[in-house]
């Protein structure tokens, strides 16, 4: 076991969390865990940011990750009303229920 | 190492000082209620109901668990937990007091200082949100998930007013260090008055008063877990040990709140006027106390009261003989003064908290919620605004 | 001892996330995803980004991860029925044996790469409040203007579509 981490470890982990998120995107049937697994993704990206933050010295990555943070809640507020709404009219939370555009 | 040793000390009497007090607030608040409602409260265990609280304990542990059925074990028995976890955490970054050189040890009165000490307060008390609405759900209850549900959105919608009536002491010092704050309202405006947050930020201590009140969901704003609303709301499922641990989380968090309040508007352990005067107040007011418990214990009212009267005299005369030995020795009297003037401004603070639940109604739901977003919302914002435009134009 | 918070707090996030990605039941999976928070605030803090790491838990473990669990509860979401048609020893091994595929390849494709520097807590002091603050009202003044916008946008639309029909 190494004293030192390397910062590329870092980057893996993001990696991993970040194939794990698309995989519960692809995977999941059910509408509120494809959104955590959206979040999930957005976590990773964080991630990486503040990892690159350290590399280069610098606080900018910080402020990315902030402006991530941000826009995540925004778009978890609108999304979760939007589930809301195909909830009232389908009574349904399966996505491959909401289904009556397909050809 | 010795590090490690020195914060496992400290945190064993922290977590020691901090149950004892848990217990003996719940007596304390008993007894303050009891006496504004002219009645006489917990009396018979123990000399005036004094071992009331370890009889309490001794209730709540033997006690039957019941675990209904249909209920999701694993979130049932997380939920208090979790609540009582988060709630003792966050005293971790609370300082008693200055620094103190005991022999060849030099160390803060403070398990840790965190240069975002005030956001990890604020964090903890964001997650604890969690303890009360899984319990509330996992009861399988319709009652206790309605109740559970009202507290967090009451808990997330007086988060807003806390963390911007927390903003504005923190524009005035420039930091988030709770040290660094209690460290900024040292000294004295015109030689006697001290230079407390709350004189120009008294709008602002109101605003987290009254947050901290819906926080910890007390009187006023208990109506998510009183007992006959709701069937007592979210923990009304819960019974002995899983209870005990949702009113510990609730004490636990009176005390964390009152805390903040005391380090970030009333100067933290500081005394209120210049030094050499102020080293008399504890010993006047202990022997004042003293002399007066004496006095009744010569014509009791009660039988028992020939003996608990001048016993509790003795005691408080031995506090006040302790704290004027104490100006003798330097170590001690760092320690013994910043923990009175810290005790004595957060148990005032509790008495407030204590003499509000024994005097208002409680706000019925929808009202609260009204009275968090369009009340003291804009106004904690207000506040800040009015805070930050007297800072840039005073700071060329 | 930093690879140890390192080796400790990543393995609880990746394990939070396999969980979040198998549960059936949405509160469990909410749960997992809370846990991957809080360990990644964890690795911020070893980064240096203590204001970002108190923002995680503030902003993202207490705020939108209560409006998740809120949305649950409200819609009384239950757990999902499995479709997958596996034996549970081919699920258990498929997963052990992908896990080890992707341990090796990383190993392999992390030996090959040149030798970046290690980590060490301290080593960054620029992400206190102050750095950030300054940086945010001075050259990131405009996309901090929007994202208020944005939010702004946000909630009135959470607002609209969640309105109960009158």
């Amino acid at each position: 076991m190494p004293t030192s981490v390397p910062v590329s470890w870092y980057l893996i982990l993001s990696a991993i969390l970040f194939g794990l998120g698309v995989a519960g995107f692809i995977y999941r049937r059910n509408i509120i865990t494809v959104f955590m697994s959206i979040e999930l993704m957005l976590n990773a990206v964080n991630l990486t940011f503040i990892t690159f933050s350290y590399t280069l010295k610098q606080v900018d990555g910080h402020i990315f990750s902030f402006f991530v943070m941000v826009v995540a809640a925004a778009e978890a507020a609108v999304g979760l009303a939007i589930i809301l709404t195909v909830f009232k009219n389908r009574e349904t939370l399966m996505i491959d229920d909401v289904s009556s555009m397909k050809y | 190492m010795d590090f490690f040793i020195l914060s496992l000390i400290k945190a064993a009497i922290i977590a020691f000082v901090l149950l004892t007090t848990l217990a003996y607030l719940q007596w304390i608040e008993r007894k303050v209620i009891a006496h504004i409602q002219l009645r006489v409260g917990p009396y018979r265990v123990g000399p005036h109901g004094l071992l009331q609280p370890l009889a309490d304990v001794v209730k709540l542990i033997t006690k039957e668990g019941v675990v209904p059925s249909h209920v999701n074990k694993v979130f049932y028995l997380m939920a208090p937990f979790v609540a009582v976890a988060l709630a003792l955490i966050s005293i971790a970054v609370i300082p008693f007091g200055p620094q103190i050189t005991i022999g060849p040890v030099t160390t803060w009165m403070q398990l840790t200082d965190l240069n975002v000490g005030i956001l990890f307060v604020l964090a903890v008390s964001s997650v604890g949100v969690y303890g009360v609405a899984l319990g509330g759900w996992a009861s399988n209850n319709k009652y206790a998930l309605l109740g559970g549900l009202r507290s967090s959105a009451q808990m997330i919608s007086y988060e807003l007013p806390l963390a911007l009536a927390v903003a504005s002491p923190l524009l005035l010092a420039n930091t988030l260090s709770f040290r660094e704050m209690v460290n900024y309202q040292s000294g004295y405006w015109l030689g006697f008055i001290p230079r407390w947050n709350v004189w120009p930020e008294i709008l602002g201590f109101v605003v987290f008063l009254i947050a901290a009140f819906a926080e910890t969901n007390r009187v006023p704003f208990d109506l998510p877990e009183a007992e006959n609303e709701l069937v007592a709301g979210f923990h009304v499922e819960y019974s002995s040990m899983k209870f005990a641990a949702f009113f510990m989380a609730e004490y636990a968090n009176m005390v964390t709140v009152t805390a903040v309040a005391t380090l970030l508007f009333l100067g933290g352990w500081q005394p209120p006027f210049p030094e050499p005067y102020s080293d008399f107040v504890p010993i006047l007011i202990f022997a004042a106390a003293g002399v007066v418990a004496l006095y009744h214990g010569l014509h009791p009212a009660r039988r028992m009261d020939k003996f608990t009267f001048p016993a509790t005299g003795l005691l408080f005369l031995g506090i006040a003989v302790i704290f004027g030995v104490s100006l003798l020795v330097p170590v001690l009297k760092t320690i013994l003064m910043a923990l009175f003037w810290f005790c004595g401004k957060l148990g005032i603070l509790l008495f407030l908290f204590i003499w509000v639940r024994a005097t208002l109604p409680r706000f019925r739901y929808d009202q609260l919620m009204r009275f968090a977003w369009t009340f003291l919302f804009p106004l904690s914002m207000v506040n800040l605004l009015i805070t930050g435009l007297i800072v840039a134009l005073s700071s060329k | 001892m930093t690879a140890l918070i390192f080796f400790l707090f990543a393995s609880i996030a990746v394990f939070c996330g396999i969980s979040l990605v198998t549960q059936t039941h949405p509160i469990a999976s909410a749960l997992s995803l809370i846990g991957v928070m809080g360990s990644l605030a964890i690795l911020y803090l070893q980064l240096g980004g203590e204001f970002i790491a108190a923002a995680q838990v503030i902003v993202y473990a207490g705020a939108i991860m209560v409006l998740f669990v809120f949305v649950i509860m409200l819609l009384n979401a239950g757990a999902e029925g499995t479709s997958l048609q596996m034996s549970n020893f081919a699920k258990y091994a498929g997963i052990f044996v992908l896990a080890a595929f992707l341990g090796l390849i990383s190993f392999v494709i992390q030996a090959m790469l040149p030798k970046t520097e290690g980590v060490v807590f301290g080593a960054f002091q620029g992400g206190t409040a102050l750095n950030i603050g300054r940086k945010l009202f001075t050259t990131y003044l405009l996309p901090f203007e929007v994202t208020s916008v944005l939010i702004l946008i946000a909630i009135l639309g959470a607002m609209v579509l969640a309105r109960r029909e009158i």
